[in-house]
């Protein structure tokens, strides 16, 4: 660590890993309802407990970027954050704020928009806390050493925060309703957030790898120029069946077959940057978790996406549990596995120790993935079956339900594996054993 | 990668293409916004009771158990087509009487089937949900789902 105010960025982790925690014990519960109906049915009914696993996911997702950008910029900008006392109150009021949610999920108070429940004050808290955020990173990126990883974070942070809006905005007409949901929804993950997953992956490899900046910079400018052009109007893959007009039906599956590209440049980008670099860093853990992220990110997003984006598969697959399995997937690979690539590489420096149990950090990389790979094929193979049945032979939803008993019964089985990976990996980061693996330097002379 | 893509240039394409792309984007939620309001969702007029009834539909979360126009969760049937599956979508007193006859029968309490919470719904309120889900039927959505089991 070289700057004292990067350790901003070990709090937010905390929390992030906090939440992660809570997430994946919600989609446990939520996988164990499916198998078992009637548990907790009349104290925490499904929604609520679904709402708490979409959003602390989202939340702690964010966190984890917020927490990325307070460690990076300083370090690209090599100067220290404008105000440590704003990115702290920042983070206050995000805490503040998912706290007050999730109390108010429990006592029945919501919107009803998936994923954007949060009641109206939780909704402002996190305008202001982007607000805040967004000043106080600004500041320090203007000042400092302009790199084009911090350029392209920036750019990907500052779209994100203003895409937020439409969070507010909330037509009476359910098909406009719908049509800008999608603005923030679609345009996260498939374009800004990209952004931040190429900026902080360019990030890791340059530290992991020791390639040149230059050869890393100019990959990244060709990676997040795909994601744009084909994820804006990739957007209409959402507008086939919702009351806007037909010709997306085009437009959305021509743009967002390219979606593919920049999640398989990701993919290239780190294993070609691994394999031109001569540094060998001692963090093999965040390098697996580095390579592993891009990986699972082009089979979660690029082919389980595909799978099911051109319209005439749409029409018969929409809204199954084959969305429900690339869901999963997807966000797993691209911005959970990340996260965790970045909380693997900056712990060890902001708890001011050498790479530390990285095989139980490495174990749990496998756990995690083998179980999410696991729970993807199963909803797979329950969708296929549940796309045959309702949409092709017309049989009603729950009774083909009822016959996708034992998937669901190996999704739960799947989910409890990545319990325990979160679990081990949550573990290995913080409780500080004897070294497993011999040190070297941890950054060499230059970076 | 080849000399003649150089960083600045990559750059200028990114910035250069990324407007473009928001520009046909803007232009085209627009033309789909007017389309909205005026073709796909004309069929039945935007009432205060219809406006009541998506309240109605978001204060009490049906989102995360059911899909509407195939959105939400995966959990419970498609509602976008109910009052065509029961066979009420013209009739407003019809879905009225049989919406509420439903909801008041949940939870249903048969062992190993999903439940369905009991909703506090006043009975101003359950009229204006029929009518929210009447609506959303009469969309023109392409012709989906491709059955009434939705
Ligand atoms: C990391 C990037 C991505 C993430 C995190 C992601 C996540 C998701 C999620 C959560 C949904 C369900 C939304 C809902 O609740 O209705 C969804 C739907 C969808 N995604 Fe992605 N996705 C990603 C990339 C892609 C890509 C690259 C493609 C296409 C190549 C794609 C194609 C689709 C399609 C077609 C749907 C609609 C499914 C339906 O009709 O039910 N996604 N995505
Ligand atoms: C313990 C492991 C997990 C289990 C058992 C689990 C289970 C579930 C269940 C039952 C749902 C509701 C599906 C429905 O609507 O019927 C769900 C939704 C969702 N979960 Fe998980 N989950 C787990 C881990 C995760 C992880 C690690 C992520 C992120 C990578 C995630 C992201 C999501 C998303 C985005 C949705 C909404 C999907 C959509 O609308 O298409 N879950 N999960
Ligand atoms: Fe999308």
């Amino acid at each position: 660590m070289k700057y004292q105010s990067q350790k901003v960025a070990y709090a937010y982790f905390l929390v992030a890993m906090g939440l992660f925690g809570i997430q994946v014990l919600g989609g446990l519960l939520a996988g164990w309802i499916y198998v078992s109906p009637n548990t907790l049915s009349e104290l925490l009914p499904f929604n609520v407990v679904r709402m708490i696993h979409t959003n602390a996911l989202i939340v702690w997702l964010l966190l984890g970027f917020f927490g990325a950008a307070y460690y990076l910029v300083p370090e690209e900008s090599e100067r220290e954050i404008f105000s440590v006392k704003l990115a702290y109150l920042q983070l206050i009021i995000l805490v503040v704020g998912t706290l007050g949610a999730v109390g108010s999920y429990l006592v029945g108070i919501h919107g009803g928009r998936e994923f954007l429940e949060q009641p109206l004050w939780v909704k402002v808290g996190i305008l202001v806390a982007a607000v805040i955020f967004l000043v106080n990173v600004s500041l320090t990126f203007l000042a400092g050493r302009k790199t084009v990883i911090t350029n392209i974070l920036m750019m990907g942070l500052w779209l994100l925060c203003l895409l937020w809006v439409f969070a507010f905005i909330n037509p009476d007409n359910l098909s406009l309703d719908k049509m800008y949901w999608w603005f923030v929804v679609h345009l996260w993950v498939e374009a800004t957030w990209e952004l931040v997953m190429a900026a902080i992956l360019g990030f890791l490899m340059l530290k992991l790898t020791g390639v040149d900046r230059e050869v890393i910079e100019k990959w990244l400018y060709v990676i997040v120029a795909t994601a744009l052009f084909s994820g804006i109007l990739g957007t209409g893959h959402h507008f086939y069946w919702i009351g806007t007009p037909g010709y997306w039906q085009w437009i959305g599956s021509i743009f967002s077959t390219f979606e593919v590209v920049p999640f398989f440049a990701m993919m290239s980008f780190a294993f070609i940057m691994v394999w031109k670099g001569r540094r060998n860093h001692p963090n093999k853990a965040a390098l697996l978790w580095s390579l592993g992220s891009s990986t699972v990110a082009f089979f979660g997003a690029g082919v389980w996406g595909f799978l099911h984006t051109l319209h005439g598969v749409n029409y018969y697959t929409h809204g199954t549990q084959i969305t429900a399995a690339h869901g999963h997937l997807s966000f797993y690979g691209a911005y959970v596995a990340l996260n965790l690539a970045m909380f693997t590489y900056a712990m060890p420096m902001l708890r001011n120790r050498e790479p530390y149990n990285q095989v139980l950090n490495m174990a749990s990389f496998w756990l995690m993935t083998g179980g999410m790979a696991f729970m993807t094929f199963t909803l797979t193979f329950a969708g296929t079956i549940q796309t045959h049945l309702q949409r092709i032979v017309g049989d009603y939803y729950m009774d083909v339900q009822d016959q996708l008993g034992l998937f669901y019964v190996m999704r739960f089985g799947s989910g409890v594996a990545v319990v325990l990976g979160a679990l081990l990996f949550i573990y290995s980061m913080l409780v500080v054993r004897r070294e497993i693996i011999q040190p070297g330097p941890v950054a060499a002379p230059g970076e | 990668m080849p000399e003649i893509l150089t960083k600045s240039r990559a750059r200028n394409v990114f910035y250069g293409g990324s407007v473009f792309f928001v520009l046909v984007f803007v232009a085209l939620t627009a033309q789909s916004h007017r389309y909205i309001s005026r073709t796909s969702t004309a069929g039945m007029p935007l009432t205060d009771e219809v406006r009541l009834g998506k309240h109605v539909w978001e204060r009490n979360s049906c989102i995360n158990c059911h899909t509407l126009h195939g959105e939400g969760a995966y959990f419970a049937p498609e509602v976008g087509n109910v009052m065509t599956r029961w066979g009420v979508a013209d009739d407003p007193e019809g879905a009225y009487e049989i919406l509420d006859g439903w909801m008041k029968a949940q939870p249903s309490g048969i062992e190993g089937r999903r439940q369905m919470p009991h909703f506090e719904i006043t009975d101003e309120e359950m009229r204006a949900l029929a009518e929210f889900l009447r609506w959303a039927d009469q969309t023109n959505t392409q012709n989906w789902p491709p059955n009434d089991a939705g």
